[in-house]
This record gives structure tokens, sequence and C-alpha cells, in this order.
């Protein structure tokens, strides 16, 4: 090969680079090893960690344990679509492009909104658009966010709003907020979590009336999917924007990571939706097919005047996504919201029952918020050498807001047994005794 | 094409059959087209009664989505994905996005319960091993690019790039300058993410025009600097395929200027394991883990873009930092618990893509230093060797010189055939091969950019340079309508995209379905 190149050897080829700058070895990191040796090396460091089904389990906050079939992890681990690009020559991706169009339109229904992207990185990731999307509509740059939206993305909102030069302003965060008047002519939008980040489901409707008499726009933040099964939607109760984490459906908990993020809105907003869209088009023997569209909002096309920078997305997981959504149909999720539901009631009767603790959330999907005697994150703490991962302390998200040191959000799903509430109640009653 | 072939594809002369398909050319209704609303493919126990707490939010309407069984759910996806090329079928030449083959290995072990289940939000004491699996990824990260910070938070590389600047911003913001600073340069053979990224923080982007060779000049830089200038974004190697010779002085001239340098990542496949960036003066760098650590792109992500940072930016990296004390970790999540750092804020929900993350470790102890290095090598050797098999038939926009990992071809030499790049890349798909990245980067005519990465062999090279030659004679013997009309043998001929885009169907609806037919 050098050969037919020209060239003496593969250091000729360097040949650009500066003398100085062409490194030997770099040192202090191994060689090549087998394959064997390699999970044997994974292996240790994965041993170090608790998997959520090895114990009784009750973390959410944005991340919940569901069962993925195993159908929906085989489909996507398909050669075809897991090791394929973006769809930029369409005619031989057909198959990607096809479950795109049906995610959209899954979303879509799901949300109650008139159109959806093919997906954004996540749920906080898409919730920050949501914000920008909203400052472009409106030509307007303050955002409100709700106390009841996950501290992660309201930091992801403010972060970017920051060092993009909007304003943001965060009420205050507590388990039963109430809605304030802080929608003024320089507010864009309005971000409220559904359900809240402490677990709490209202109706939007007068909050959404409130917004837009002001000449704003309702982003409505869903990080459980699941809800969607047994909530009315965002879209019914008049969300703009809907910005929602979509692991719930057919992901699993990764650590935080790779996730999905759903994005829909209203018709009429479309061209300044971030992200991509497929399109149902037809070819040239007149056959329905599918490509990415209004690609002109975007990156690659618009370059510095596109409505998003963001160009890769979360492909695979809006696959597993659809798969799973596909594979539920619209009962199959009903039954599961139903079931996650009721699991999340029963849990909630036991926990009442442990003295000392008092549910500071009245109603609630899959998750809500308990006040113990002791600080939540000692609890949290002593609860796992009972073998239990009772929930996510507030204080983890909420550091330094002493009030709410006594709280612990508490999820339940489907994958939680009657044992499972058995073992928490007992082991929390042990741990406050 | 022959007769008889363009009889076969002529529209209708095909006899039907009673399904539409036929052999393995399978056509696949929709799911609202062929499930119902009360199909379902998965069993769930009923709850004990209980009393409800949804209150008033509680939904009573349909939400209008049906469902398959689960032997229908899996035959849908299969048939969908054969639909499909992919890295497995073959050669996936696409410039600057790197294909490379995806191990399985990585598949398996990021389904170790140990790390595909595990909760971000778990008591640390529960997660050491994550924490760890994030410091060893770092310490690569670290030590392959010789820079002594890394943020691995992004999610890709366009939020990867959003890191960077805004890192680049905040330490600007500490300094006092962020006011005075507002103009990025930005060469014009760049990502277009690099320009968005820029904009969306609310600089101005300052094109800087390369040189006839298709490489940045210092001079040219050291033109356009002033007390305006907060920083430059450049891709080294850049979207020509060229490693940038004047980078080191490039860097030198904007740190004396006051500025910084970011370099975007999305081809450190060339040089990984040869070339230290750190050394070259750069101040921020994001890699695309689903580029030079082979974990797979999904059909457009997830990706996962850590940027690593030099001493001056460092400081400013974006929550969750990692902190290791002997053999046990932490995750500082908030910015209280920082010593001494000064986080921009957070990027993300959580801590990044943990999936990726374990992906690209299982790569990197696969692979170790020296496969990585051999890896980069290999890479160039490929492209070089494209570019040798080709440089007789087909036109380079800056001369006939060695490339990094990827080739770049313009249009010219389909001068006077009345075929475009378009035209050529269709006429691939009909050789059974994926293009290669087309028009792109925007400053050559028609280009064609060829990235066979390191994991094809001689003979897939040779085949396909072999494809490419007869597709050139092709051309240049008038052979017209093997273009014109291509892609012939695909499961679908040239969509009307501006069909697409004038009268957007995003969604089903069963009137725009009939519509269609």
């Amino acid at each position: 090969m050098l050969a037919a190149i020209g060239v003496p050897s593969v250091d000729a080829l360097y040949q650009d680079v500066p003398a100085a700058f062409r490194t030997g070895e770099i040192e202090g990191l191994p060689h090549h090893q087998s394959e064997m040796a390699v999970e044997r090396a994974l292996g240790r460091i994965a041993a170090r960690n608790v998997p959520a089904g090895s114990v009784p389990f009750f973390a959410g906050c944005g991340a919940y344990k569901h069962h993925v079939p195993a159908t929906v992890d085989h489909i996507i681990q398909r050669s075809e679509f897991m090791t394929a690009y973006t769809p930029y020559q369409p005619e031989i991706a057909q198959g990607t492009l096809q479950y795109l169009f049906e995610f959209q339109t899954q979303v879509a229904a799901l949300t109650g909104m008139e159109v959806a992207n093919a997906s954004m990185w996540d749920g906080s990731t898409a919730a920050a658009e949501a914000v920008l999307m909203a400052h472009r509509l409106t030509k307007r740059n303050k955002a409100v966010l709700f106390g009841n939206l996950h501290p992660h993305y309201r930091a992801v909102i403010e972060t970017i709003s920051r060092y993009a030069h909007y304003e943001t302003m965060a009420l205050p965060s507590a388990p039963n907020t109430e809605f304030v008047e802080s929608v003024d002519a320089e507010t864009s939008c309005v971000v409220v979590q559904y359900p809240g980040v402490f677990g709490g489901a209202r109706d939007l409707s007068a909050l959404a009336e409130l917004v837009h008499k002001a000449g704003a726009l309702l982003i409505v933040v869903v990080t459980e999917a699941i809800s969607f099964g047994a909530l009315r939607s965002p879209g019914s109760m008049g969300a703009d924007i809907v910005a929602a984490e979509g692991q719930s459906i057919g992901n699993g908990l990764n650590f935080g990571g790779p996730y999905l993020g759903l994005f829909a809105t209203r018709q009429k907003f479309l061209r300044q939706m971030p992200g991509r869209l497929c399109g149902q088009t037809v070819d040239e023997d007149g056959k329905r097919g599918f490509v990415l569209t209004l690609s002109t909002r975007e990156q690659h096309i618009r370059r510095d005047k596109a409505t998003s920078n963001i160009c890769t997305n979360s492909g695979l997981c809006s696959l597993a996504f659809t798969a799973h959504m596909t594979l539920l149909g619209e009962a199959g999720l009903r039954k599961l919201a139903r079931l996650n539901h009721a699991n999340a009631v029963a849990l909630a009767d036991k926990l009442a029952a442990v003295p000392g603790v008092e549910i500071v959330t009245r109603h609630f999907f899959n998750e809500f918020t308990i006040r113990t005697p002791k600080p939540g994150a000692a609890v949290i703490d002593a609860l796992v050498d009972e073998g239990v991962i009772g929930g996510v302390p507030a204080s983890r998200l909420f550091p330094g807001e002493e009030r709410l040191d006594d709280l612990i959000i508490v999820a339940a799903t489907e994958t939680n047994t009657s044992g499972d509430r058995d073992a928490y109640a007992a082991a929390l009653a042990k741990v406050l005794a | 094409m022959t007769d008889m072939t363009t009889k076969f594809f002529a529209k209708g002369a095909q006899p039907s059959t009673h399904t539409g398909n036929r052999g393995l050319q399978i056509e696949e209704p929709l799911i609202f087209e062929a499930g119902a609303l009360e199909t379902s493919g998965v069993d769930f126990e009923e709850p004990e009664a209980f009393e409800s707490r949804l209150g008033d939010v509680e939904r009573h309407d349909s939400i209008g989505l049906p469902g398959l069984s689960e032997p229908e759910t899996m035959r849908h996806y299969v048939r969908l994905s054969q639909k499909n090329y992919s890295i497995d079928t073959g050669i996936f030449p696409l410039g600057s996005c790197t294909m490379k083959h995806n191990p399985r290995i990585n598949e398996k072990m990021a389904r170790l319960p140990g790390f595909g289940d595990i909760h971000p939000l778990q008591p640390q004491k529960t997660i050491q091993g994550a924490i760890e699996l994030m410091a060893v990824l770092s310490e690569w990260l670290t030590k392959l690019t010789g820079m002594p910070a890394v943020a691995l938070s992004p999610k890709a590389g366009a939020h990867g790039e959003l890191c960077g600047m805004t890192a680049i911003r905040a330490a600007l913001e500490a300094r006092g300058e962020a006011q005075t600073r507002r103009v990025v340069l930005v060469p014009d053979s760049a990502h277009g993410t690099n320009p968005a990224t820029a904009a969306l923080l609310g600089f101005e982007v300052r094109a800087v025009a390369a040189d006839k060779d298709g490489t940045v000049r210092a001079a040219a830089v050291r033109e356009a600097l002033g007390p305006d200038v907060a920083a430059m974004m450049i891709t080294n190697p850049n979207t020509c395929g060229l490693f940038e010779p004047e980078i080191a002085e490039i860097a030198a001239a904007l740190h004396e200027a006051g500025a910084f340098l970011y370099c975007d990542g999305a081809n450190f496949n060339a040089i990984a394991g040869r070339v230290r960036p750190g050394d070259l003066g750069i101040d921020a760098m994001h890699i695309n883990l689903h580029k030079t650590f082979s974990t797979p792109h999904g059909g457009g992500g997830p990706g996962s873009g850590p940027v690593v940072f030099s001493e001056s930016l460092a400081p400013f990296a974006p929550l969750p930092l990692i902190r290791k004390d002997g053999d046990s970790f932490a995750l500082i999540e908030n910015e209280s618990e920082t010593q001494g750092e000064h986080p921009f804020g957070r990027l993300v929900a959580f801590h990044g893509q943990m999936g990726m993350f374990v992906r690209a470790v299982s790569y990197m102890l696969s692979f170790g230093v020296d496969g990585v290095r051999q890896a980069s090598e290999d890479a160039v050797l490929n492209a070089n060797y494209i570019r040798a098999g080709l440089r007789d038939v087909m036109s380079q926009p800056f001369g006939d010189k060695v490339c990094m990992h990827e080739v770049l071809f313009d249009d010219s030499f389909l001068k006077g055939t009345g075929l475009s790049t378009l035209d050529f890349a269709k006429a691939m798909i009909d050789e059974g091969f994926h293009p290669m990245t087309v028009y792109f980067p925007l400053v050559v005519h028609g280009a064609m950019l060829i990235e066979p990465t390191e994991s094809e062999g001689k003979q897939s090279l040779d085949q396909f340079i072999g494809a490419l030659r007869s597709l050139v004679r092709a051309a240049t013997q008038g052979d017209a309508e093997r273009f014109k009309g291509a892609p012939h043998y695909a499961p679908r001929r040239r969509l009307d995209e501006t069909r697409a885009a004038r009268q957007p169907v995003l969604s089903y609806s069963p009137a725009q379905s009939k519509a269609a037919e």
C-alpha cells in the first residue's frame, strides 16, 4: 500500500505535522488486551455498583427503573439500525426514516401536540431548547421557571440563558407551590413540570390561560413518559411546547444517559423548532418514502443563523422508545401506567403507616414526597445499609435549602413487588426508630 | 443501462403481486396502518384494588396509538431494518463522520447490570464503580490529548462545542473581558455546528479564509486578530482532510492577543496516539466518542462529546466534577461542594452519556495505547491508498498531496459530463456502496469527502476504488442514465425533498397517507 501511495513509511504520511509535535508512545496507558481480559477489567469495575434490579429500588427524579422487553433490546441491536449513520442518503435509510416518522407521530399523540421532532439529547437539553425557541417566537427574553422544575433542568436552562444573555427567574422550590403572578411583558415563557419533581400532578389549564393572556408561551416539562398513559396530555391543557424525557419508554437507567429528549409543539411554531425532522414524500416512481426535511432551520445549512446547534440526536434511543411504544400500544401503555400508579398508591399507604412519616404530595402519578423526622440524606444513607434504595433526598437536588432537608422523593414503578414495599417500610421503621 | 433493465424498472411495467412484495423486496406499512388500538404485545398483572390519587388530571380520552403483537413488532422492525445500509453491510465512507467498526464487546459491557442498571441519583457509595469508570475515561482522554482536565457531560459533539465555548466565555468574564471580546474566528471550511455554537452564545462570527492549499495561515489569523477577538474555532485535521501545519503558531498568536483556541476534535481519529493537541497549544477540544472511540452512531445518535481543557480553562469546567481519594470516588454535583474551581454551570441533567463512556473505555482497553496509535495510522494509510487509487481519474482541489484520515475530491472531473456530485453519489448506491460525504466542506465545489477508517482491509479498499473508477469511466463515456436515474436498485428511487419541505407531512394521518398513494 505504501508503494502505491509512493511514500517510504507511515511516518511520511504525517509529514504535515511539525516534527516537534509527533509524539512517541504516550506513557501511563495500558497496551491492548484480549476480549477476556477486557471483560474481567470492566466486570471488576461494574461489580462495585449496586444495580437497581438487585435491591428494593425507589429512586426517580427524572430517571425511572422500568422493565424493557427483550424484544426492544434485540431490535436496537440490529446491525442495520445500530451501525447506520444519520439518514442523509434516504434511498438506503428508509428503515431509520420510517421509524422516525412513526416516532414523531407517537410523540405528538402522547403529548397532545401537533408536531414532534425526531428527538433531542435528553429532557433537560430539550427544555433549554424550548426556552430558546420561545424567545425567538415571542421576541422577548425572560423565562419564568416554576418551583416544581427538576433542579438539574433549571440549572441547564440557567446556564445557557446566562451565557446567551437571556434572563431567567426561578420561583421558590417546594412540594406544593402555588402559581405566582410573575409573568410580565418581558416574559417569553413559563416552564412548569408535570408531574413536578416532587411528584405532584395538577391541572395546568388555569396557568396556561394566565400565561397566554400575557402573550407568553407555556412550556410543559415531563420527566416520566409513562405518565402520558394515565394523565391528561399537556396539549389538552394548553401547552405551547412540550419538552420531555423519554427514557422511561424503552430505555434503561444507564446512570443518566444516553436518554432521549421528546420535543413537541403547535403546527404554527414549526419553523422555529430545533432538531431534525422526518417528513413523508414520494420517490420518482410515486412510492411513499421518508426524508429529513425543513433542514433550512439547521446548522449544516444555516450555520450561524440556525435555530439550534444540535446535529447528532438520540436516534437509537428513539428507536427503543418507538419499538417499546409499538409493543405496548395505547392499551398496554394505559395498563402499564395504571400499574405504576397502583404501586405508588400502595407504597404511599405502606410508608404512611411508618411512625413519624408524612406523605407530602396529595395528587401524584408514580412519585411522591415524604417528610421524615430525620434528615432525608441520612435516612437514605442508612437505608442502603438495610439493602434498600429508598428514593432521592431533596437535599441532593436542593443543597443549601434547609427547609427541604427532611424530604425524600420516592418513586414506584411496575418493577416493584409487594415484597419490595414491605422491605422498604420495615427498613424505614428501623432507621427512624 | 441496458434496454432490458430500463424496461424492468419502467413505471408500471412489472406485473403486480398480491401484496406488492417481491422476493426479499418487502414493503412495510406504518404501524398506524397495521396495528389496532386494543392490541398490545406486553402482558401485565392486574394491580390489587386501589383508590386513584390522580385527582383532576386523570386521562379519560383516547391517545389514538395502535399496538402490535410481539411477533408483529419484531417483523415490522426487522423488515424496516432491511431497508438500511450500515457499517455492518459494507464500507461507509462518510468523510468527517468516521464510520468505523463497532465492536460488540462494547455492547456487552454497557449492558452489564453494574453499568446499564444503575440510577444517576443512587447514593454515591452504591455507584463507586460508575465514578471509577468515568475516572478511567478521563485519564485516557487527558493523557491522549496532553491536556490536564476534562468535562465528560456533553451529549454530543455540538454540545461539546457549547461546553468549550462557554468555558472560554466564563474565563473571559473572570478577566473582565467578556463585553469587549465579542468575535469568534471560524475558517470557512468549518463544520456548520461551529458558527451555530458561537452564534448561540452571542458571539459574532468572523470567517477566516484558508490559503489556496486548503489550510489556514498564521499570518491570516494574525491579520484577523484584534482586542475584540475572544477565540478561534478550528478543526484539526481540518475538514479537507489536511493537518493544519501552522496550528501551533496560530495558537501562539491567539494567546499573545489574549484569545483562546478551540479545536473541533471530530477528526481526532487521524492523530490519536501520534499527536497530543495540548502540545499544539489548544485550550479546549471536544472528542466525539462515537467517532474516534467506536461507539455506534445508531442512525443519528446517541453520541457523546467530552471536552478536554488547558490549564487556563480547567477551573471553569462544568458540573459534575470527579474527585478521587485513593480507591474512593466522589461526584461533585453542586457548586457549593467545589474547592477552588469555578464551574460555569451545568450542561445537562445528571452526568453525561454513561452508556457511551463504558463502550469507549471498552474500546480503549481492547486497543490499548499502542492500538489506538495504530488505528490512527491505518486510517491515514487507508485514506491515502484511496487517494492513490483515484488520483488519476478524479480531481483533488488542492493538488495531489498527502492527506490525513480522509481524502477530498471536487467535481471538476465531471466537467462536461452534465453530471453532478449528487448523481455520482447516487450511482454509487447502485454499485452497492454508501456514498461519501457530498457537498461538504462548502469551500470546495461539488465536494466528495471520503473517509474509509482503519476498519477496511486492502481487499475492501480495492473493490471500492475499482467501483469508483468504473463509475468515472461510465460518466466520461456519456452513460448519463446510469447516473441521472440512480439509484435504480435501492428500496426507493430518488425522493422528492422539495415536496417534503413545501408541504410538510411530519406525522401520520389517514387522509395524507391516502393522498401519497
